[in-house]
Order: structure tokens, then C-alpha cells, then sequence
């Protein structure tokens, strides 16, 4: 908990470094007839992220926070495995969109999700699993005009507009 | 008494069976958009465009006030159930709204937000259908200035909102209020802050990416950490005893609920303003006047009565510019504007003149919307706090997939959803350390009208700060707002100065 | 799923009907297969906005095309998003866009997002709209000449509000100020209605608003035109003098324009053409064009390239004249 307190407080000063760069690209000052500059509402508020990281990292040094003080891990090892095979699962999830669409991934993200985390029969998964996809059509497509990206699957959902649409 | 005329006018319109039948099917249909994360009454238009044919514009409005106060009281839902607000109006709401439905008290909760959000609504339609033909000149007297005033004020009363950390709180509001300037600055016309001209950062980050990234899949992953990825939610009980008694325990906070009608009403006339700082700054008051400010954030009902009743009460409020001045407030109202353009009516001064049957029909139809969707959300309260009861492993992915399609389907692009994976872990991270979320998003959603009006009354006074406190309107409420910033900052010398007194002694 | 049922039931019976019709159309006429994406180059609200809302009305209700259009709102970046967005769909039948003014200058003020205007397929011109210079009835001032010696007495402290940066507004702002030698402080703002409320709430002291977004205040007589920046008198202020008349020829118009994605094929974009004849004959489009003061008939095809050539060449110019390129 230590550590990560420091390095979170290192990563978001580089980050607010980064900012405070990048906003001066406009100019950050009074620009003669313009008002204030583009840069200059972005900047100065980079700039005061960057103290107040400062600020967390001297009370580090000075270990006045509790979680400068604390000893315990910042993750325990099951949960660690636990939140990196999710946050894993979402990433697949969001990434096969572009291949599979919406209407693959959603199907695929349950069975792991219910099935393999969870545990639950199988016919309870393939419920939701197939369940899941259609309410979404319904719902998104039909119901509220929303399109939702389709991958490689875009022509099998030609028939489905004509009849429903 | 002319204008009674005109409302009971309205109701006799918006009674009609047919009128009637679209209530309640809008109502409902709102009620699950609102419940959505992602999705709010703006996704309505979708369902109203095909009914403006078959249906006279009256009808559709009524129709589109449904669905508009449905999707209101939706967005309260899932702020409570699961802690995602659907809306920035519903933001406030989690804050409370949250811990109570952790607690077992979902249904106590949603009892509150429903009678609170009837209260506003029906506080402030009586509001406008005294004054609002002399309240929309004080939406004109709101110049620039003013503006950035009101959004000083705002700040004012969520500074308390944050933990005790105080540099931790600080940087959660800079952060907020720089990706807040992502993307084309008006002011200058350059693009900024685009991370190397990735073409998703051109239409900056919208609100919803980073709230449902932090409370959706961030809260999930706090969650499956705390639990192991094991345990149901909460243990949800519901019952009609329960919803009585709840009915009668509201009777307490009635002054809150008036308090946050008021202050919604008059905040939502402002244009521009909406409902979001409006509900914010109903949160803060109610909690800076309370007598133990300490339980709120903890699971105190006048959390979700004030910010509930202050976003309906400015809903209401919020139509006023949008009638009288042709501004909208919110994507919604912009969208109701566009409706007008085709129904051939024009927004102006004269509406209210011109267009009766319009404008009280509106506003006769917003208060019958009102009235059945509390009706419908008290009779769907059981429905809700069943899914509470699904066990977990059922109801993460069923949240993260309505996470990424509600992260995709405001701005339809990919590039959003990646952003929202990106808040909910880095956030998740943050939250583990202590840093307040709320004020950042509070902040993404105020930033950008901040900086414009503060740009453009600086450059309209050449430079000098004077002008924010020259006017009247603006120098009355900018004083205000700087006495609650200061207000931490006396406590803090309070201590300091009582600290180093005992230390001393110490010594 | 109840809540879907009534739309869908609906969408049966319009498909029926749809389908009807085709079958009498000839056979190989391209169609849509999927929901059009209509992008809308600026944001909700706005003139744009509500132009594309209305074209999709008129479409849905006098059942011009098989399939919806969805409109997006792409505001982002003065539209460069929505223009990035539309080359990266090179090649799709399935994507087209309403598109104003900042098609031209977006492109030649921010040359690193790559767009060429000339690349996307030339679909339809549904109306230009119009510029007058306005300013508050208290004001006092009826003509051009009281608002030249008003603006010269108060110099700099004279403000102008008006939409967005380098855009319409700020050009037509410095037309006046070389002129006429005037110093008026140009302020920007998010969009039309808010800057019709600075001008009726005196917090700004004039603007050139498009008349559908000063109507409203007009008509309460909040608000009085001074000039109109056309060719002819506008039929709706007869009074209101031209640039022209006044000894300083400036027309400058809005186009009001529907694109397709580049490298469209043929039959889609006739098909859009199609449509949107349709949409432009509509008795509502009309009574829009007419209620809104709007000019500017149908054009398509290559004479829409050869106006936006113009257009390009002409904002080059006004561009370099305010120093935003070089």
C-alpha cells in the first residue's frame, strides 16, 4: 500500500507534467484582443495537480497519511488474479468486437463470465448467453435507432432489418 | 387566473385516453432508458420521431414529457441499484442512494427518490405556472459573468463533498476540470489536449465515458475484490409494509425536499445551467445545514431527497430558457427544440403568447408524466430490488455489457468504450487510495461551462477581473461562493491554531 | 420485451407498405441494406442539428428511403471529427453527412487532420442561409451609418457575440471592422440561440445571427436588422438594406449541404440524390426554407463541386485576412 501510494502519486505528476506540456502547445497567457489564451484553463490547472501530487509525495516522506503508513499489500495474490482475469475478459470482450461485433462478443463474455468465474449450469449460461444478444437488438437497434458496431457479422443482420425495420 | 385557465386548458388535452395511453407507455419505456446505464431521455427522440406521423404534435409532446420524466426517474434507479448514474443529474444521488441500497435499504431509497422527484416536480410546475413570464427576464439578466459565478457557487458546496484528504480532493476536481477542456476549445477554434491527434479525443470526453467507467466497472472490480467475486449485492428485502413505512419516515425530511425544489427550480431557469449543478448544489447545502453532517455519504435518506428533488425541480425550470429564449439546457431539451422546428412552432418570447395551447399542454402533460411515474416506479420497486437479489456472477456481466454498449451508444464509437475501461481501472486504482471520485466527475460536467464564461467575461471587460462582481446578480453570488470556499480553509486554521495550541502544551 | 412490441408492430406494417411500393420500382435500382448513418456536423441544438432532424423527418414520414436514417451528432473539433470520421468510411454506401460551412474551413485551418473538402461525393445543396447584422431595439440605431459612428464611439468596448472561432461569424465581424476602421472585440460562443440571448439580454452589443436564430426575439421586437449580408433583399425584411446598396458588396451564405462518404459508388449517391429531391420538394422543406428566410436551390453533382471550388477559394481568402493560415 506503501509503494503504491508513491507511485500513484509519481505517475499522476508525470501525467500532470505531460498535461501542463501539452496545453502550452496554445498559448497559455493573455493573448492581446482574444482574452486568455487556449491553453491557459488546462495549463494552470496541470500545474496544480502537479503541487498537489507534490503535496501527497512530501506526506509520504513524512508518513502522515494512512496509507503512507500502512504495511499491508496493496493487492492480495487471489484477488490480483482474480481482477487481472476480469479486467482480461473485458479487454478480449472489447477488442472482438471489431471481428465479431457486438452480437459475437456479448455471448462469448457470458459463457466465460457465468461458466468458468462463476459456475453456474450450463443451461443457465446459454440462457443469459443467448438471451443477452437479442434483448440488445431489440432494445438498441430496433426499439431506440442505435446501431451497434457489427464486425464481420454485418451481413447476417441484412435480413433482420428488412423484417423489422 | 388566465393562466389557470390555460393549464386546466392543458389537463382537459392531456387526458384524453389516447393521451393517457401514451403517458404511461412513455413513462414505462423512460423508466428503462433512464434505468440504462448510458442511455437517457435524449435516446427517446428514436421513439418519437415515428410517432410525430401518426399522432398530432401535442400528442408527441406528451408523449416525449413521458418519456423525459420516466427516463428522470430511471436515471435515480440505477444511481441506487447499482451506483452507475445513468444521468449527471443523477450523479448526487449515488452518493447516498448507494450505501442505502448496500445497507438493504434499496426500496427505502427508491421510495425516497421517487416522492422527492414528485415533490420537485410538482413544487416547481406550480412555480412556473405562476411566474414564468417575469422569471424568463431574469434568465436574460444571466450574462456571461453570472454564469461563471453560479459555477463558482456550484464548486462551493461540493469543496465539502470530498473525503478528508485535501490535496488528494483538490486534484480530483484539476483533473476533472482539464479533461474537461479535451478537445476544440471554442474560444480560440484550435483543437487541444488531443493526445496526439487521435480523432476520438475531437469531441472531448463525455461525461458518461469517465462516470461509468469509475462507478460501473470500477465499482464492479471493488467489488469482486472485496467479495472474491462471490457474494450477492445486498440482501434485498421489499414488502408493502416496508414501502409505508418508508412513506411515513419521508415526512422528516420535508424541508429538505422543499429546500432542494427551490433551489432546483431556480438554478434549471438559468440557461445553460440544467439540472446537474442544481442537484449538486442541493446535496451540499442539505448536508452543510444538517445537524451531523457526517452521516451523509454514509447512507442518509436527505441525500437522495435533496440532489432528487432539485433534478426534477430544474427539469421543469430547465424548459423555461428553452421556450422563451431558444436555448437548450441539455441534450433533451435540445432535442424538444428540434421537435418544435418541426411542428412549425418557434421558440421565442412570444411563445407564451402565441402558442397556449402549446406551452400549457407541455406543461400540463410534464406534471401528468410526473405524477404516473411514481406510480409506476413505486409498482416496479419490487422488480428492481430482484435483480438485486441475482447472484453476483449473474449480475457483473449482465453490468459490464450494459457498461460498454452504454459507453458506446452516446457518441458511437469504439474509441469511447476503450476510454471507459481505461477510467474504470485507473479509477478503481485511484479509489484505493483515497481519492474522491465525485468530485471529478462533478467537475468534467461544470468545467466546460466554467472556462467559457469565465473566457468570455474576461474578454468582454478586457481583462479585469472586476467584472464578476461589478453587476449585482453576479457580485451577490460570487461573494457567497467565495465564503464556502473559505469555509474549509477557517476550519482547517481552526484546528491548526487548537493543534499546535495542545501540542504546545504537550511539549 | 412488451416495450418494443408497438414500435415493431408498427415497423411491420410500414415494411408491408414499403415493400408494396418497391416492387413496383425497378428491380435494380440500388437500396440501402442496413440503416443509413446520417452525421451531423455540429451538435444538438443547432441550426445544423435541426435541419438534419427535419430532413429525417420528411424522409421517415413521406417514406422516401426503405431503410431509416440515424442521425450522429459529430461535433467535435468544428466538425473535424465528423470529416475524419467520413474518410475513415471511404468506400461506404451507408454513411452521409449534413454539413455546413466549416466544411471548407476546418479542412484549411487544420491541414494535419488530412481531409481534402473535394474528396466526398457531392450529394445535394438543400439552402443557404443568410446573415444580417442585428442589434438590441434600445439601441436606438436604425441604420447603418448611426451603427458605424455608435461601434467607432465606444471602440473596443463594442462587443460582437457570435458562433465559434475563424468561423462565419468572425469573418463577417471583420469585414466590418476593415470596412468600416472599426474595433469591435469579437466574443465567441457555443451556438446560435445562445448568442441571439447576449444581444436581447444586452450583454453583447450587436451580432449577425442567422434570422432562424434572431426570429424568435425578433418577433418579440426585442431585436432590429440593420444590414443583410445577400445578393437581393430578403423577402421576409423588405426594409433591411443590403451590403450591396450600402456601397460595400458583400454576399456571404451558409451552405446547408448533404455529402456522402468519398468513393461512394455511383448508384448509392444517385440514390441519395434521389432522396434528397424528394426531401427539397417537400411541401414542409419549402415552408421551412420559407419561414426560415432561407435562399439557395437544389444543386447536385458536379455543379455542387464546382460552388464548393468557389467556396474553398473564397474562405482561403477570408481565412488569410484574419491571419488564421497563411
Amino acid at each position: 500500500m506503501r509503494r503504491a501510494e508513491l507511485l500513484m502519486a509519481i505517475a499522476m505528476a508525470i501525467f500532470s507534467a505531460y498535461l501542463m506540456w501539452m496545453s502550452a502547445k496554445l498559448p497559455i497567457g493573455w493573448v492581446p484582443g482574444r482574452g486568455p489564451g487556449g491553453g491557459s484553463f488546462p495549463f494552470w490547472l496541470s500545474f496544480a495537480m502537479l503541487i498537489c501530487t507534490v503535496w501527497i509525495i512530501v506526506r509520504w516522506f513524512r508518513r502522515t497519511t494512512p496509507q503512507s503508513r500502512s504495511s499491508e499489500p496493496f493487492f492480495d495474490s487471489r484477488s490480483l488474479t482474480l481482477v487481472l482475469l476480469v479486467i482480461g475478459a473485458l479487454v478480449t470482450m472489447v477488442g472482438s468486437i471489431y471481428f465479431i461485433g457486438v452480437y459475437g462478443a456479448l455471448p462469448l463474455f457470458f459463457v466465460f463470465y457465468m461458466r468458468f468465474l462463476g459456475r453456474h449450469s450450463w443451461a443457465k449460461t446459454m440462457t443469459l448467453a443467448l438471451a443477452a444478444p437479442v434483448i440488445t437488438f431489440f432494445f438498441f437497434e430496433i426499439l431506440l435507432h442505435i446501431t451497434l458496431p457489427k464486425g464481420a457479422t454485418e451481413t447476417l443482420f441484412y435480413p433482420l432489418y428488412d423484417i423489422f425495420m | 387566473m388566465e393562466t389557470i385557465q390555460f393549464l386546466l386548458d392543458g389537463f382537459v388535452v392531456a387526458l384524453q385516453p389516447m393521451n393517457l395511453f401514451l403517458v404511461i407507455v412513455g413513462c414505462a419505456v423512460g423508466l428503462f432508458i433512464g434505468a440504462m446505464p448510458g442511455l437517457g431521455s435524449v435516446n427517446g427522440v428514436a421513439i418519437l420521431l415515428p410517432v410525430t406521423f401518426i399522432v398530432p404534435p401535442t400528442s408527441a409532446i406528451i408523449f416525449l414529457a413521458a418519456i423525459y420524466y420516466g427516463a428522470m426517474y430511471g436515471g435515480a434507479i440505477s444511481s441506487i441499484m447499482l451506483g452507475i448514474p445513468g444521468a449527471s443529474t443523477a450523479v448526487a444521488t449515488t452518493f447516498d442512494g448507494r450505501p442505502l441500497a448496500l445497507k438493504g435499504m434499496a426500496d427505502k431509497a427508491l421510495v425516497a427518490a421517487a416522492v422527492a422527484s414528485f415533490a420537485g416536480g410538482t413544487i416547481s410546475i406550480l412555480l412556473f405556472t405562476a411566474f414564468a413570464p417575469p422569471l424568463a427576464h431574469v434568465a436574460l439578466a444571466f450574462g456571461s459573468a453570472e454564469e461563471f459565478a453560479l459555477m463558482m457557487l456550484a464548486f462551493g458546496t461540493f469543496i465539502g463533498l470530498g473525503g478528508d484528504d485535501i490535496p488528494k480532493t483538490l486534484f480530483s476536481i484539476c483533473i476533472g476540470l482539464v479533461m474537461s477542456a479535451v478537445g476544440l476549445d471554442i474560444m480560440s477554434g484550435q483543437p487541444r489536449l488531443i493526445f496526439g491527434d487521435i480523432p476520438g479525443f475531437f469531441h472531448g470526453i463525455n461525461f458518461l465515458v469517465l462516470a461509468i467507467g469509475i462507478y460501473g466497472i470500477g465499482e464492479i472490480l471493488w467489488t469482486i475484490e472485496s467479495s472474491q467475486g462471490e457474494v450477492s449485492v445486498s440482501q434485498a428485502v421489499v414488502s408493502v409494509r416496508r414501502i409505508l413505512d418508508a412513506l411515513k419516515e419521508l415526512l422528516k425530511s420535508a424541508n429538505t425536499i422543499v429546500m432542494g425544489s427551490f433551489l432546483g427550480f431556480f438554478v434549471g431557469l438559468l440557461p445553460a445551467a440544467g439540472a446537474t449543478p442544481g442537484s449538486i448544489m442541493a446535496y451540499g447545502f442539505a448536508k452543510t445545514m444538517s445537524k451531523n453532517p457526517e452521516s451523509y455519504g454514509k447512507g442518509n435518506i436527505n441525500g437522495v431527497v435533496a440532489p432528487e428533488s432539485a433534478n426534477n425541480a430544474a427539469s421543469t425550470g430547465s424548459m423555461l430558457p428553452m421556450l422563451t429564449l431558444g436555448i437548450p439546457g441539455s441534450p433533451t431539451t435540445a432535442i424538444l427544440l428540434g421537435g418544435m422546428v418541426i411542428w412549425g412552432l418557434e421558440p421565442g418570447p412570444r411563445l407564451f403568447v402565441d402558442q397556449t395551447e402549446f406551452v400549457w399542454g407541455l406543461i400540463a402533460s410534464l406534471y401528468m408524466a410526473n405524477f404516473f411515474s411514481i406510480v409506476l416506479n413505486i409498482a416496479f420497486i419490487p422488480i428492481f430490488v430482484w435483480v438485486l437479489k441475482l447472484s453476483f456472477t449473474i449480475l457483473a456481466p449482465i453490468i459490464f455489457v450494459l457498461c460498454v454498449v452504454g459507453g458506446y451508444a452516446p457518441t458511437q464509437d469504439m474509441h469511447d468504450v476503450w476510454l471507459m475501461l481505461l477510467f474504470g481501472v485507473v479509477g478503481y486504482l485511484m479509489r484505493k487510495l483515497d481519492y474522491p471520485m465525485a468530485p471529478m466527475v462533478l467537475a468534467i460536467v461544470l468545467g466546460p461551462l466554467a472556462e467559457s464564461s469565465m473566457r468570455q467575461s474576461l474578454l468582454q471587460s478586457h481583462g479585469s477581473v472586476w467584472v464578476f462582481f461589478e453587476r449585482p446578480i453576479s457580485g451577490g453570488i460570487m461573494v457567497l461562493a467565495l465564503l464556502l470556499f473559505l469555509m474549509p480553509a477557517i476550519k482547517v486554521g481552526k484546528k491548526l491554531i487548537v493543534a499546535r495550541r495542545t501540542g504546545n502544551a504537550g511539549k | 420485451m412488451n416495450v418494443a412490441r408497438k414500435p415493431v408492430i408498427l415497423n411491420f406494417i410500414l415494411i408491408a407498405a414499403a415493400v408494396a411500393f418497391a416492387t413496383n420500382a425497378v428491380a435494380a435500382d440500388w437500396q440501402p441494406r442496413k440503416p443509413v448513418e446520417f452525421v451531423i456536423m455540429a451538435g444538438p441544438g443547432g441550426g445544423a442539428d435541426k435541419m438534419a432532424r427535419l430532413m429525417q423527418t420528411i424522409i421517415e414520414k413521406h417514406d422516401i428511403s426503405p431503410k431509416p436514417f440515424i442521425p450522429v451528432n459529430k461535433a467535435g473539433g468544428s466538425g473535424a471529427e465528423a470529416l475524419v470520421h467520413l474518410k475513415s468510411k471511404t468506400g461506404d454506401d451507408h454513411t452521409i453527412m449534413v454539413t455546413l460551412n466549416s466544411f471548407y474551413t476546418t479542412p484549411l485551418r487544420q491541414p494535419g487532420i488530412g481531409i481534402d473538402s473535394l474528396s466526398f461525393t457531392p450529394i445535394a445543396r438543400m439552402a443557404e442561409d443568410t446573415f444580417l447584422l442585428w442589434v438590441h431595439k434600445d439601441k436606438g440605431i436604425k441604420t447603418m451609418d448611426e451603427f458605424v459612428a455608435a461601434a467607432k464611439a465606444k471602440g473596443k468596448d463594442w462587443i460582437m457575440a457570435g458562433t465559434g472561432k475563424a468561423q462565419e461569424d468572425e469573418l463577417l465581424t471583420n469585414f466590418l471592422n476593415t470596412t468600416y476602421g472599426l474595433s469591435i472585440t469579437y466574443v465567441p460562443f457555443k451556438g446560435g440561440g445562445d448568442v441571439a440571448k447576449q444581444l436581447a439580454g444586452k450583454h453583447a452589443d450587436s451580432t449577425v445571427n442567422n434570422p432562424s436564430e434572431a426570429l424568435g426575439f425578433y418577433q418579440a421586437g426585442n431585436v432590429v436588422p440593420i444590414a443583410a449580408f445577400t445578393k437581393d433583399r430578403l423577402e421576409m425584411f423588405p426594409d433591411v438594406p443590403t451590403m450591396e446598396e450600402l456601397g460595400h458588396p458583400n454576399a456571404y451564405y451558409m451552405q446547408r449541404s448533404v455529402v456522402g462518404a468519398p468513393g461512394m459508388s455511383d448508384e448509392a449517391a444517385d440514390f441519395y440524390r434521389g432522396v434528397f429531391t424528394k426531401v427539397y420538394n417537400s411541401e414542409e422543406w419549402q415552408e421551412y426554407k420559407k419561414k426560415k428566410s432561407l435562399l439557395g436551390s437544389f444543386i447536385t453533382g458536379n455543379e455542387l463541386e464546382e460552388y464548393w471550388k468557389v467556396g474553398i477559394a473564397n474562405h482561403r481568402k477570408l481565412l488569410k485576412e484574419i491571419g488564421e493560415i497563411k
